[in-house]
């Protein structure tokens, strides 16, 4: 772990502290829930990788584009999405992000260009490279960050992607989450390069190394990545790594991952190592990190209680939202 | 005015360009090659490298790009080059592109317009010849269109590009040197099917590619004393299911034309439709001509043999009318 001195001012610092604490206990409760038959299909939990998420998107400007995978709870939340909207999305309800239509994978928010919630692996990428072209062609100075992991850099997606955006000079800010394995296979096993830095410098890419376990390390390099691409135009990408603590989905038993390498990635947990730092910087006290996350506890509890309160969808509905102009019933099949 | 089914697309797409900035021409060769097909020669000249942008062989890529493009505000129109390579796209059109709007609970539309050319007929075998409209079809989210005259191919690009969702347009090989009227050059629709022929005896139900094979069928058939009615689809998906019924209500009897493979075609959608809302109407189990279950092979007359073609269409013609 990174022993940099953390470098915000108290509000900031508390603020990165709140963000990670809001994922964790979003997502504990989501497990929770999840046994409890609230939430089903696939739930992907992000536990472990907070530190990316909130440091990459505190570096982010508003008007800038974020397009995310299928672990994506934790950047739609930092990105701006309540809580509110977030659970009840999972409960299935219309209320949701995605008024229940897309479910944990698909998490979407025009207001804060929040583009998914993508559960293809890759899938995202080639529509980052769009979004930031739409950006070049009109001349709006902003940049499109797109996460992905560590298996999307065995997908095509991923070399079309990488190629367009260096060939054309887009801005985008590929933020490859790399937590080692692509659900049950390790990258070692999947790649005969591991370095992914390597791989999009052949494209002619900039890259950056980032410590993933630490949140100060992760906003520092997107920073500079976000720099690069408003001096210099073109793309920029980092490669933070990281691990997940749970297993892939709720379905993985996680037979294919070493207890003590688990064990040994834990002691870097991002949450202990930025808050004992910032407590040795006296930029926080053991009650207000207990105050921050009762404070997160509470914004979960009522998140709860409004997806438990949302409502269904009438089935009436169903065929709504598949195109623009929604068909009288019948007409259009 | 009389023009070619190329000169046609290039008029409309020179007009899509001349009239928003938002739109912009993207794929293979469409560029400084002038469009693999010749459609857009002389546009990087006229438009810049910008808006006729050339791109690498990255069809999962650039339709992806496509996407992203229009949710950023753009109104991309994608070219690749046969439906064959657009299978690499798959993924981006069927995952994302149809998919988008309704996952994300009405917050994203994809305003995107896709061309390619599909079909057989000019000896390039089983990679470059498959009829898989169908396939587009099938899925909900797209509009997908079949252009087979000077007027079709003048007149829809417009309103597939007004369109806030996403439309794929079949331009059949085989339709390029096509000479036809371009009545009016405006805008046509894009949700009802034409007939191409009136007829009292048999509906005669295509699109795309079989359009003129089937007009000839029906000169034919003419000649021995059967008045048969050409529909042209227009619109694979949705299907103008009430103009197919209103035919063979009138007709009593319906042959299907379809280049794509029998089996889970688009001629079986059809049938299924016909004896579904128009099975007392019929006088005759419905019947379809399409491409043999074979991938398209190189030799003439093999090529050929697999296809459809009027006298396989006037035999089953004939055979539903007992003639």
């Amino acid at each position: 772990m990174s022993n940099r001195a953390v470098p915000y001012e108290k509000t900031l610092a508390l603020r990165m502290l709140n963000d990670m604490l809001r994922i964790r206990r979003m997502e504990e409760k989501a497990a929770e829930l999840y046994g409890a038959g609230k939430i089903r299909g696939f739930l992907h939990l992000y536990i472990g990788e907070e530190a990316v998420a909130v440091g990459a998107l505190h570096a982010l400007r508003p008007d800038d584009a974020v397009v995310a995978t299928y672990r994506e709870h934790g950047h739609a939340l930092v990105r701006g999405v309540s809580m509110n909207a977030i659970m009840a999305e999972m409960f299935g309800k219309q209320e949701g992000c995605s008024r229940g239509r897309g479910g944990s994978m698909h998490l979407f928010d025009a207001a804060t260009r929040f583009y998914g919630g993508n559960a293809i692996v890759g899938g995202g990428l080639p529509l980052a490279v769009g979004l930031a072209l739409a950006d070049q062609l009109q001349h709006l100075q902003r940049v499109t960050a797109c996460f992905f992991g560590d298996g999307a850099v065995a997908e095509g997606a991923f070399h079309e992607s990488m190629n367009l955006a260096a060939l054309w000079r887009l801005p985008v800010l590929f933020c490859c989450e790399n937590n080692l394995y692509a659900m049950g296979t390790s990258l070692a096993r999947s790649e005969s390069q591991t370095d992914l830095c390597a791989k999009a410098a052949s494209y002619r890419v900039e890259t950056l190394k980032a410590d993933g376990m630490d949140v100060v390390a992760a906003h520092h390099a997107t920073r500079i990545g976000t720099e690069h691409i408003g001096e210099h135009g073109g793309p920029f990408f980092i490669e933070f790594q990281t691990y997940r603590f749970r297993a892939h989905s709720m379905f993985d038993p996680d037979l294919y991952r070493d207890k003590a390498e688990i064990e040994s990635w834990k002691q870097r947990g991002p949450l202990h190592g930025y808050s004992a730092r910032l407590k040795s910087q006296g930029l926080l006290t053991e009650d207000e990190f207990l105050a921050c996350d009762a404070a997160a506890q509470a914004e979960v509890d009522a998140a709860v209680a409004y997806a438990e309160a949302g409502t269904w969808e009438p089935v009436e509905e169903l065929l709504r939202d598949v195109l623009t102009a929604a068909p009288a019933s019948g007409a259009r099949s | 005015m009389r023009t070619s089914y190329r000169e046609a697309l290039r008029a409309a797409l020179r007009e899509a360009l001349q009239d928003d900035p938002r739109v912009f021409l993207m794929g293979e060769d469409v560029g400084r090659y002038g469009g693999s097909y010749a459609v857009s020669k002389g546009f990087l000249e006229e438009f810049g490298p910008e808006r006729i942008r050339d791109a690498p062989l990255s069809e999962l890529g650039f339709v992806g790009a496509g996407i992203g493009a229009a949710l950023g505000g753009m109104r991309p129109i994608v070219e690749v080059m046969t439906v064959n390579f657009s299978l690499l796209a798959l993924d981006q059109i069927v995952n994302t592109a149809a998919a988008l709007r309704h996952m994300s609970g009405g917050q994203f539309s994809v305003p995107l317009v896709i061309r390619m050319a599909s079909g057989a007929g000019r000896q390039l075998a089983a990679q470059h010849s498959h009829s898989l409209e169908c396939w587009y079809a099938h899925i909900p989210g797209i509009t997908v269109l079949a252009p087979a005259t000077v007027e079709d191919a003048r007149g829809m690009l417009a309103p597939a590009l007004a369109d806030p969702d996403p439309v794929v347009i079949f331009e059949h090989a085989q339709l390029y040197n096509l000479e036809g009227e371009s009545n009016h050059g405006g805008p046509v629709d894009i949700a009802t099917a034409r007939i191409r022929r009136a007829g009292a005896d048999l509906s005669l139900i295509t699109y795309g590619g079989c359009l003129p094979k089937t007009l000839e069928a029906a000169e034919l058939l003419a000649g021995m004393g059967i008045d048969a009615e050409v529909v042209d689809l227009r619109v694979l998906r949705p299907l103008d299911s009430a103009s197919i019924l209103a035919s063979v209500r009138k007709t009593h009897r319906a042959v299907v034309v379809d280049e794509g493979w029998r089996s889970g075609s688009l001629a079986a959608e059809i049938m299924a439709r016909i004896v579904e809302q128009a099975f007392f109407d019929l006088d005759a189990p419905p019947a379809r001509v399409c491409s043999e279950e074979v991938p398209i092979p190189y030799a003439r007359h093999l090529e050929e043999a697999a296809l459809p073609q009027a006298a396989k269409i006037v035999a089953a013609a004939r055979a539903l009318m007992g003639k």
